[in-house]
């Protein structure tokens, strides 16, 4: 379901107008917009000028029932328990997949299919928390151009599963945002990087933001960012220093007394936390060796000064664990530590110089900061989406991404068959056989996990579905083709068929961790975004839209490629294109559909034609940037 | 170079690459046309066309990227090769292999027993096994190419799968033991 904003009936868009276009960094401690304007990607800033939005959302009850960004973030030590921060680690998560869920300020429930969080106004999924902060965002980009939306690129950490992606592209369509595509943190801030520094040659960007942490080794050539190898680790960030320091606080402070951070009120914590993390940003400070933590708990105050050794000390294992993705992914790129041309650091956490040391020792160089690193990923989305959007004029740039973690199927004994390995290029589709192992059998059910171990039990679990009504056949008789699916923004897609009957079955791989279709559509009912909408009005709203983005699709091709066409079936195109323009004035949305319909079916061998044009066309040579 | 007047999403691997049917190849012109490919094929460049193209451009990539992985890897080359010429390799059912590799695979596996533990004893294993394999690859070029012996070739590439599954055991041991 689209649900895109358009202009008014019988105003249709002209064709050369830009479309507006931006990136959305979705982080676990903040968030950014950012868009390019004449020519420049620039972050977008609030009605005060300030650009970062903090990841916090408070439900009040009062008003419009939500405080969000820095009015949310001041409430917080006040009211933690309704006050949702760093909601991106329960993001298609389900409660006891997430780490130390009893240390966070607010209580996460345990809901099936994904973690929820008990506020004043009832159980709030991540997905809708999510949601506001980007509808938030999305408003702050409307009125910054006064007009509406064409749509968005949203970041994800690369390592990010694909619950977590689906969780994200949910929480997108609640906000009312069409995504252009989710893009890897790490590939944004390398387009970002690589098209201000007109850099060549193989580089690594580690990001390491509030929550997660991501390694990519790229290959940057005229314009095309190749992904070679990926890694991290979706649950390590700032926020995990932070709690190391708080901990070294209490023993500092209460030495052998010191209560265990699961033993605070959601108040204390939410203020140790808070106090922590001011401490580590003060030792980040040029030349600063200490820095006094100074806190009120119920227990007593907790004072302590902490130098940055012993800091360095207490976090050295988190810092070891971001190494050793670094290292795995460079044995998966096939490349040695001398081969990286540089070190691009991205996330407000490598400000700590304990992680630009341990980097810089790592690669044997300095590691390049000369970009923000809060705003590098969101400026590399909005130059993409850019792009995407069709704003580009200039040379075109080109993205080939991998998956970060295996996808397969469970085999006899809990055992994983790998289907798509780590680190492949998408989109990309791999196909499997397996066979009944008794006789007669007429169903098989499989089960699609993601990671790399061995053992199902280790492995997220994507999605169960069943293959029925297979001809019942002797044992290791049957063949039942399993193919995968992975489309451009990493989601994946399965496939079963029987092939000596044909047999099939279909999933959109959703239900075990993301949500249903249902369940979106009673969020996107009780959304505000949606609350003025007349279903039948915005029905008839979604078929216009489609039908002029069909009209300007044609229109386009026939400029680029009318002379494939005989004048026949030019005239038949001219006449299914004159039928949808005048539809489109209709109030009927399925009259608006079938004619959208009968335009596509008619132009279909035009777009084959077109496609074998263009791949003729890069073998005989032609310049990439002629694309 | 000639650019072939129509491709189907049929064609073979070589055909897409536009490169000869061989097992030697060219791996610059191969990464340079699957860019050149993807730069026409890509999703990304069709997010504002039709249904109908977007399909299209989704199996394209797809497709490009599956005979890109395929090609560039030699064994999966020798293998996708071997069954273009009517020689499939049949990993699961045929075992044919050089007598003299049966042998070599007995002492490898010995010597991994040994080396348990041992760091350089497994450091060793896989250097001599990398060297291994340059040989066989050297000699399924040989075969393919020049002496144009498909089943010797193909028995070269049964080889070389050995090889690559030993190599993996014994990386993983050397992984576990250097932190």
């Amino acid at each position: 379901m689209a649900l895109l904003q358009i202009s008014e009936p019988g105003q249709s868009p002209d064709p050369h107008q830009r479309r507006i276009a931006v990136g959305i960094d979705l982080g676990t401690t903040h968030s950014l917009v950012a868009s390019v304007r004449n020519g420049v990607a620039e972050c977008l800033p609030d009605t005060v000028g300030r650009v970062i939005l903090p990841s916090v959302v408070r439900y009040t009850g009062e008003g419009s029932g939500r405080q969000i960004g820095f009015d949310a973030l001041t409430g917080q030590a006040a009211d933690p328990a309704n006050t949702i921060s760093s909601v991106k680690r329960l993001m298609g998560r389900v409660r006891s997949d997430v780490h130390d869920v009893d240390n966070l300020p607010y209580t996460v429930l345990d809901t099936p299919g994904m973690a929820s969080i008990d506020t004043c106004l009832g159980p709030k999924t991540p997905v809708e928390v999510s949601a506001e902060l980007l509808a938030t965002l999305r408003f702050r980009a409307e009125d910054s151009f006064d007009d509406d939306l064409f749509g968005a690129v949203i970041t994800v950490p690369a390592y990010f599963d694909d619950a977590q992606r689906q969780a994200t592209k949910d929480a997108a369509q609640l906000a009312g945002i069409n995504v252009l595509r989710l893009i890897n943190e790490p590939t944004a801030a390398a387009i970002a990087y690589g098209l201000d520094q007109a850099s060549e040659g193989v580089f690594a960007v580690y990001d390491l933001g509030g929550g997660t942490f991501d390694i990519s080794i790229l290959r940057l050539s005229e314009g095309v960012f190749e992904v070679l190898a990926t890694g991290g680790d979706s649950a390590l960030g700032g926020d995990d220093y932070d709690r190391a320091l708080a901990h070294l606080a209490l023993q500092k402070a209460f030495a052998d007394k010191a209560p265990v951070p699961e033993s605070l009120s959601g108040e204390d914590k939410a203020n140790l936390y808070a106090a922590a993390r001011r401490c580590k940003e003060a030792l980040s400070a040029d030349g600063t060796h200490e820095a006094t933590i100074s806190c009120p708990l119920d227990v007593g105050d907790c004072q302590a000064t902490i130098t940055r050794s012993a800091f360095a000390v207490a976090t050295d294992h988190l810092t070891q664990r971001t190494l050793q993705a670094v290292r795995r992914a460079l044995r998966d790129a096939g490349l040695e530590k001398s081969d990286i041309e540089g070190v691009v650091m991205v996330g407000g956490s490598t400000r700590m110089p304990v992680v630009r040391d341990a980097v810089a020792n790592l690669f044997g160089q300095d590691p390049l900061t000369n970009l923000n690193p809060d705003e590098v990923v969101a400026l590399g989305a909005a130059i993409q989406a850019n792009q995407l959007a069709g704003n580009n004029t200039g040379d075109a740039l080109l993205l080939l991404d991998v998956i970060p973690l295996s996808l397969g199927i469970e085999t006899m004994g809990g055992l994983v068959e790998r289907i798509v390995p780590r680190n492949s290029t998408i989109p990309t589709a791999r196909a499997q056989d397996f066979t009944t192992f008794k006789d007669g059998q007429t169903a098989l059910a499989l089960h699609v996990v993601q990671g790399e171990r061995d053992l199902v039990t280790d492995c997220r679990s994507l999605a169960r579905f069943e293959l029925r009504g297979i001809p019942p056949m002797a044992a290791g008789v049957a063949r039942i083709r399993v193919s995968f699916t992975v489309d451009a923004d990493g989601m994946l897609q399965v496939d079963a068929v029987e092939t000596n009957s044909g047999v099939q079955a279909h999933i959109d791989v959703k239900p075990s961790y993301g949500l249903s279709d249902d369940q979106i559509a009673d969020m996107l009912r009780d959304s505000y975004a949606t609350a003025e909408a007349d279903i039948k009005a915005r029905a008839v709203v979604e078929a216009r839209v489609d039908a002029e983005r069909m009209i300007l699709a044609t229109q386009s091709a026939l400029n680029a490629d009318g002379d494939l066409l005989s004048d026949a079936d030019r005239a038949t195109i001219d006449t299914h294109m004159a039928a949808v323009e005048a539809a489109k004035t209709s109030d009927d949305a399925a009259h608006i559909e079938a004619v959208t319909k009968a335009l596509a079916t008619v132009t279909e061998p035009f777009a084959a034609a077109r496609m074998n044009r263009g791949i003729t066309q890069a073998l005989a040579g032609k310049n990439l940037n002629a694309v | 170079m000639s650019a072939p007047q129509s491709l189907s999403l049929q064609a073979s691997d070589f055909e897409l690459f536009d490169l000869p049917e061989q097992f030697q190849l060219d791996a610059t012109a191969l990464t340079q046309r699957w860019k050149a490919l993807q730069a026409q094929t890509h999703p990304d460049k069709y997010v504002a066309a039709d249904a109908a193209s977007k399909r299209l451009a989704m199996q394209w990539s797809v497709r490009v990227n599956e005979a890109y992985q395929r090609l560039r890897q030699p064994i999966t080359r020798g293998a996708y090769l071997a069954t273009l010429l009517g020689h499939p390799v049949n990993a699961e059912d045929n075992t044919a292999m050089p007598a003299a590799f049966l042998m070599q695979q007995m002492e490898w596996r010995e010597a991994l027993d040994e080396a348990q533990g041992d760091v350089n004893g497994l450091t060793q294993l896989a250097d001599d096994t990398n060297a291994a394999k340059k040989t066989y690859l050297q000699l399924a070029e040989l075969a393919f190419d020049t002496d144009k012996d498909i089943p010797r070739a193909v028995g070269a590439i049964r080889a070389l799968m050995f090889i690559e599954r030993f190599l993996k055991d014994v990386n993983q041991q050397l992984d576990a033991l250097t932190p």
